[in-house]
């Protein structure tokens, strides 16, 4: 039996190579992230039963425990799977793109940029007894135009004739710790009261998503995830080296920049709503790589799938384990990931 | 490259020692409390007493001495860590070091109520060497022992999780983020001289050590084939690497909490001065990342007088633009 299975739509018109092992993965780990979603709704303050909450889903539910999933566990969750799936795509684009196991968002400084805007915006507009003088829906585009600018800047400074991989991560790295810095002045700088609300974001939290976040993130990132899985084969192409993704026909310039768009969008989408979340976008990757192998085409909906249930199993420990006491989601990200992480290792240690 | 021959390498080691005696001479005058270097002098020669002559015997000298010998050990991790890693973006920071000192500090903090600095150095040394120590042994499973891939991923993992946890405990104790947000974000003021003297053994094997390993290093960096075919013992050289590391860098997070970029930036800086040879590559990063350090520590004085900015963040700052000045105008690649 051929590792592959050829699928052709429209007499051969459309067709692609299907990789049997990536697709039983990739069947598994959509089960298991199906499995988090049902058990992190079910369980809570209030426990319901995951079989009612299969009926509220198909909309026949009990009232009380229809209103508490909607209006309070739906929007969370999903905002937790929606950060988890972009930020695993994109820290998987970026290793791609850059050639280096070690990039993630942070590393290009699209999270410090982001960290940086909201600290800022906390620190000008809060008054003396630490309220803020204007609405706090405005944090999220803070964020995102913290990221949107330090990407922005990143790739100017890289550019020269073209940008170079290794010119742009190494210019992402400058800039992601003049963040760091700036972030840290102003938390030691401004009352301790905003540092440690700045810090809790910068752990990154869904804690308190409403459905009006979900509106505004789901189309959003639902748009960039579409663009990036049709782009990902330019990924293969570009992991080869400049020279040969040139021979090969592939416009590197051009590509490389969509690509970082792509990430960049994504991104700066799941900071705005769930602040720094680490991790993820440089593991969730690594984990997808030794589960289906290294092709873009499989790599990325499965790394998008395992960022996914990160997020969502981390928010459930989250809020949990220590009830009622509220742990950010982004502390348990790696508290569970890197396990895991260190359990693949070990498990493919001579491949 | 920017010094060609060896005669140009020595003058270079020379100017950028000279510049780090000058570096220090200025830390050590400069500051809240004006001095000037004939009193500085007579601190030493003709010791009367006077609140300038303490200052600069038991705060100043210090405190300078400090920032040298955590800068140039920093600096010169991150070469180490570079070419055992072969990745351009490794720092000490790869080996889960500045993690895991910050993680065993926090705990300390929050759990035990620790408070003074003196057992902030030896916790942070203790917790540097215990996440250093895992990321070795994880990533030298398997058949062919430590791969720079397995190290790096290894690496990236542990200090993901220990700096995780270090949130979840600040996040959880708004009372000790205000008590180590200063340590975190690294920091040489208000240390005694003592706290230095009990790390230097340790540093000065570890400078010593990777002196006498530089040439050695070239070999590695060729490869593993190349440098098994050369007749290299690489298990030996990358197990003697990886103690120097931690020699080095927790001797460093420990005097002066975790600072992150001087790792990362010295050893590129000093590349695209002197070349790729680590017999070079060495004392000069050592002796630029000790004045990186002091520099940004004599500005750290100066932003918000008459309180302080960590240096860590001034080496970020002064740093960043310098770096990516080198960056554009292009390294030699690696």
């Amino acid at each position: 039996m051929s590792k592959y299975k050829n699928i052709r739509f429209f007499n051969g018109k459309l067709s692609f190579l299907l990789d049997r092992n990536a697709t039983i993965t990739f069947g598994v780990l959509m089960v298991v992230a199906f499995i988090v979603f049902v058990v992190s709704t079910a369980i809570g303050e209030m426990k319901i039963n995951p079989l009612t909450v299969l009926k509220v889903f198909a909309g026949s539910g009990p009232e009380m425990e229809t209103l508490i999933i909607t209006s309070f566990r739906l929007p969370r969750i999903i905002i937790a799977l929606i950060v988890g799936i972009s930020l695993a795509v994109a820290g998987g684009i970026l290793q791609g793109m850059i050639r280096n196991p070690l990039a993630s968002p942070d590393v290009l400084g699209i999270t410090g940029g982001a960290s940086a805007a909201v600290v800022a915006f906390l620190a000008l507009f809060s008054d003396e007894s630490n309220a803020l003088t204007v609405s706090i829906n405005w944090l999220p585009l803070a964020a995102f135009l913290g990221a949107c600018v330090v990407a922005f800047l990143v790739y100017l400074l890289a550019w020269k004739n073209g940008v170079s991989p290794i010119r742009l991560v190494l210019i992402g790295i400058g800039i992601s710790t003049l963040m760091q810095a700036l972030t840290t002045l102003m938390m030691i700088m401004g009352p301790i009261y905003q540092a440690s609300q700045a810090n809790i974001w910068i752990t990154g939290t869904v804690y308190g998503s409403n459905w009006d976040n979900v509106g505004t993130l789901l189309p959003w990132s639902v748009v960039f995830l579409v663009i990036a899985f049709a782009a990902a084969r330019t990924i293969n192409i570009q992991e080869l080296g400049d020279e040969v993704a040139t021979g090969l026909g592939g416009k590197i310039q051009k590509q490389r920049f969509l690509l970082l768009m792509i990430s960049t969008a994504l991104i700066g989408g799941s900071v705005a709503f769930a602040g720094g979340i680490g991790f993820v976008g440089l593991m969730a990757p690594h984990m997808a790589r030794r589960l289906v192998g290294s092709s873009f085409g499989a790599l990325l909906p499965a790394s998008a799938l395992i960022g996914g249930i990160l997020v969502m199993l981390a928010d459930l420990i989250g809020r949990t384990m220590f009830s009622p006491l509220e742990i950010p989601a982004g502390v348990f990200t790696a508290g569970i990931g890197a396990p895991y992480f260190i359990y693949l290792l070990f498990k493919t240690r001579n491949a | 490259m920017l010094l060609k021959n060896s005669a140009l390498r020595w003058v270079g080691l020379l100017t950028s020692g000279l510049l780090l005696v000058f570096f220090m001479c200025a830390s050590v005058i400069f500051g809240y409390t004006e001095t000037s270097f004939r009193t500085a002098i007579d601190a030493f020669t003709h010791y009367n007493g006077s609140n300038e002559h303490i200052i600069i015997q038991t705060v100043r000298l210090p405190r300078a001495l400090i920032a040298a010998a955590v800068g140039a050990s920093l600096a010169i991790s991150g070469v180490l860590m570079q070419t055992l890693t072969k990745n351009p973006l490794a720092s000490p920071g790869i080996f889960g070091i500045n993690a895991g000192a910050g993680f065993t500090v926090v705990a300390a903090v929050t759990l035990f109520s620790v408070s003074s600095l003196q057992a902030f150095s030896g916790l942070a040394f203790l917790g540097a060497a215990i996440a250093a120590f895992s990321v070795y042994t994880i990533g030298s499973v398997g058949r062919e022992g430590l791969t720079p891939m397995k190290l790096t991923l290894a690496g990236a993992a542990i200090a993901a999780m220990f700096s995780s946890f270090t949130q979840g405990l600040l996040v959880i104790d708004e009372a000790a983020l205000e008590q180590v947000l200063f340590w975190l974000a690294g920091s040489v003021s208000g240390r005694k001289l003592e706290t230095l003297v009990s790390v230097l053994p340790y540093l000065g094997i570890g400078w010593f050590a990777s002196l006498i390993i530089a040439g050695k290093m070239n070999i590695l960096s060729m490869g593993e084939d190349v440098a098994k075919g050369l007749g290299l013992k690489t298990g030996l050289v990358k197990v003697s690497v990886g103690i120097i590391v931690i020699l080095l860098a927790g001797g460093a997070v420990s005097v002066a909490g975790p600072i992150g970029f001087v790792g990362i930036v010295i050893p590129h800086i000093t590349r695209s001065i002197i070349g790729i040879d680590h017999r070079w590559v060495i004392p000069l990063s050592g002796i630029l990342g000790a004045i990186l350090l002091v520099a940004a520590d004599i500005s750290a004085r100066y932003i918000l007088m008459p309180s302080e900015v960590p240096v860590g963040v001034m080496t970020a700052i002064i740093g960043t633009p310098f770096f990516i000045y080198i960056a554009r105008k292009g390294f030699n690649a690696r």
